[in-house]
């Protein structure tokens, strides 16, 4: 039995926890040989998952469900035993748009900044010329968090905006050249594109869903089957990655492993803005501090929530224009595994929730949960809207949305 | 039939279209410029693109597609047509493929197997050229180290040469190897 497994991903920070594994021995550790194999579009990493190039991969976790459900393509299921983070993505528009709409300094209040961005959209759409936004995915987490927001503040994305999907490395340029008015990218893309003055950071998506899931471990569901061991070992390791990734001790190192070619590529001084929760808005500005702005480790951070699963299910039919199908929703909510992540870290340091599911965006306090081993507070996770997720009730959220 | 190439690389995109031209029935062009990429693709209106797995604006493509269907212009990709065997050696060669429908299945798999055929030669040629490479920089480096042995022991061009080819027989290395560490020695000594 081969102890190697490659894993696909984009050269995105949050790639950190498989690449911190790999370099710092963790994976090695668990007698398993990491290889990572770099690609430029998550179509690309899909292709390599699905036809035997990689055994899992970084992936957007809304692309994990749509490729199990055969949205785009033929239906393949894919699982996710395991979280790489919650958000860690920003919105970024071009310095005209920001500045009429967000406060001197620091980030604004999602909600004011909404209301300001609505009359810009409308004024615009009205002349003819309606604000264009670009995301990485039609399926991914930034695609959603855009819309999610756009929509609570009374613009709606399909009318009053157009959204486009624009590659990341091409995200400033897309700005500069005035093809977009706004991305919704993950780091360092945000943070380059203000590097050049091609756009001023106003939002992270942090701001639109306190703890919303992000990046997913995605393999064949039959992968999961034949490697469970070694799956099992791969997660202990990214566990230890995450733990590293978030002490402030190594933040200097692990920005310097991950600007490396072989990885993202890019500035060490970027990459550490992100992991240090630290944001400069605008070219010349002041950084400001955004805790949480990317999330790895606290709360069990990498627990696949299935009520996450279903969360990412709803915004899907609510995009996609389809109708809600029960059978549909109890697939995606079954490509989250949270049985693996349990066997794999059982006996562990790591804390494990009792429960699989949660009621999501209810906690606006630090509450002590139920565990299974270890102690876990969750805090605040709210939505900014205030709107709750109650998987008891998917259908019923699905009618309520607009 | 009309057929787009999307390639970041304009020499491979040339390779391609070369073999394209072999086909009858076959115009090609060659899309190697990012910006604009959509609104080019949606002028031609081809019947096949092929695009290389590395593009990272195939995200892009698929999207447009997937618009276009909705907007009932009828195009699906080339996954589609459940003909495992040539996505896998599509894949494993570095190109992906999309289809508009109503492509006779026979006419798509002579133009992916064409492109995939190219693809590999054009990565051979590219593995040689670096081998190639490789080998020109490992006989400057010899050289370096016979002229270094010949200065500083006095050597005969041919007993430098024997002294290195020993030495790297004895040790299990390959001659250039060994050269290079000489080379580097030598640096570290100051006396390049």
């Amino acid at each position: 039995m081969t102890n190697e497994l490659a894993i696909g991903f984009l050269p995105l920070v949050d790639a950190c926890l498989p690449i911190l594994a790999a370099e710092h021995g963790f994976a090695e550790a668990e007698g398993l040989s990491l290889r990572l194999v770099r690609d430029m579009s998550w179509a690309t990493v899909l292709d390599r998952l699905l036809y035997g190039h990689s055994d899992a991969a970084h992936m957007v976790a809304p692309l994990a469900i749509a490729t199990t459900l055969g949205r785009g393509r033929p239906a393949q299921p894919l699982s996710v035993p395991f979280v790489l983070g919650l958000n860690g993505n920003a919105v970024t528009l071009r310095p005209e748009i920001a500045q009429a709409i967000r406060p001197e300094r620091g980030i604004g209040d999602p909600k004011a900044l909404g209301a300001a961005l609505r009359t810009i959209a409308l004024e615009r759409k009205a002349a003819g010329h309606p604000l264009r936004f670009g995301v990485v995915h039609r399926y991914s987490s930034h695609n959603y968090m855009l819309r999610y927001w756009l929509a609570a503040c009374g613009i709606r994305p399909d009318q009053d905006v157009e959204i486009t999907t624009v590659a990341p490395p091409f995200c400033a340029d897309a700005l500069a050249q005035g093809e977009v008015d706004g991305i919704c990218v993950g780091e360092p893309w945000n943070s380059v594109a203000v590097e050049q003055g091609a756009g001023e950071i106003v939002l992270a998506t942090a701001q639109i869903w306190r703890r919303g899931v992000e990046k997913v471990l995605a393999m064949r569901e039959a992968v999961l089957e034949e490697k469970r061991d070694q799956i099992h070992r791969l997660i202990r390791a990214l566990c230890k990655a995450a733990a590293h990734f978030v002490d402030p001790a190594n933040f200097e190192i692990n920005s310097r492993v991950l600007a490396r070619p072989e990885y993202i590529d890019g500035s060490p001084e970027l990459i550490r803005r992100a992991i240090s929760d630290r944001i400069l808005v605008a070219r010349g500005g002041e950084l400001a501090h955004y805790p949480d702005f990317m999330f790895q480790y606290r709360e069990a951070a990498t627990f696949p929530w299935v009520s996450q699963a279903e969360w990412l299910y709803t915004q899907m039919v609510r995009w996609d224009g389809t109708p809600f199908d029960a059978q549909e929703a109890a697939k995606a909510a079954a490509v989250f595994r949270p049985d693996v992540y349990r066997e794999a870290l059982s006996g562990t340091d790591e804390p494990l929730p009792g429960a699989s599911s949660k009621i999501e965006g209810s906690l606006a306090q630090r509450t002590a949960v139920g565990t299974q081993q270890g102690a876990i507070v969750l805090e605040p996770n709210r939505f900014f809207d205030g709107r709750i997720f109650d998987p008891l009730d998917i259908e019923g959220y699905v009618n309520a949305l607009d | 039939m009309r057929v787009a190439v999307i390639d970041e690389s304009p020499s491979r995109a040339a390779v391609i279209r070369e073999g394209l031209a072999a086909l009858t029935d076959c115009e090609v062009f060659v899309l190697t410029e990012r910006r604009g990429l959509i609104a080019r693709i949606a002028e031609i209106d081809p019947d096949i693109v092929l695009m290389d797995l590395g593009n990272p604006s195939r995200d892009v493509l698929e999207e447009y597609f997937t618009v276009s269907r909705v907007l009932a212009r009828p195009i699906a990709m080339f996954v589609d047509q459940s003909d495992d065997e040539s996505i896998v050696a599509s894949v494993e060669a570095g190109v992906s493929s999309y289809v508009v429908n109503g492509l006779a299945p026979q006419r798509i798999r002579a133009i992916v197997d064409l492109a995939v055929t190219r693809f590999n030669a054009f990565s051979r040629l590219q593995r040689d050229l670096e081998t190639a490479k490789g080998k020109l920089a490992d006989r400057e480096t010899v050289d370096r180290a016979k002229r270094i042995l010949m200065d500083s022991r006095g050597l005969a061009e041919p007993q430098a040469y024997a002294e290195l080819r020993s030495t790297a027989m004895n040790q299990g290395k390959r001659i250039a190897e060994i050269a290079e560490a000489i080379v580097t020695a030598h640096k570290m000594m100051g006396r390049a």
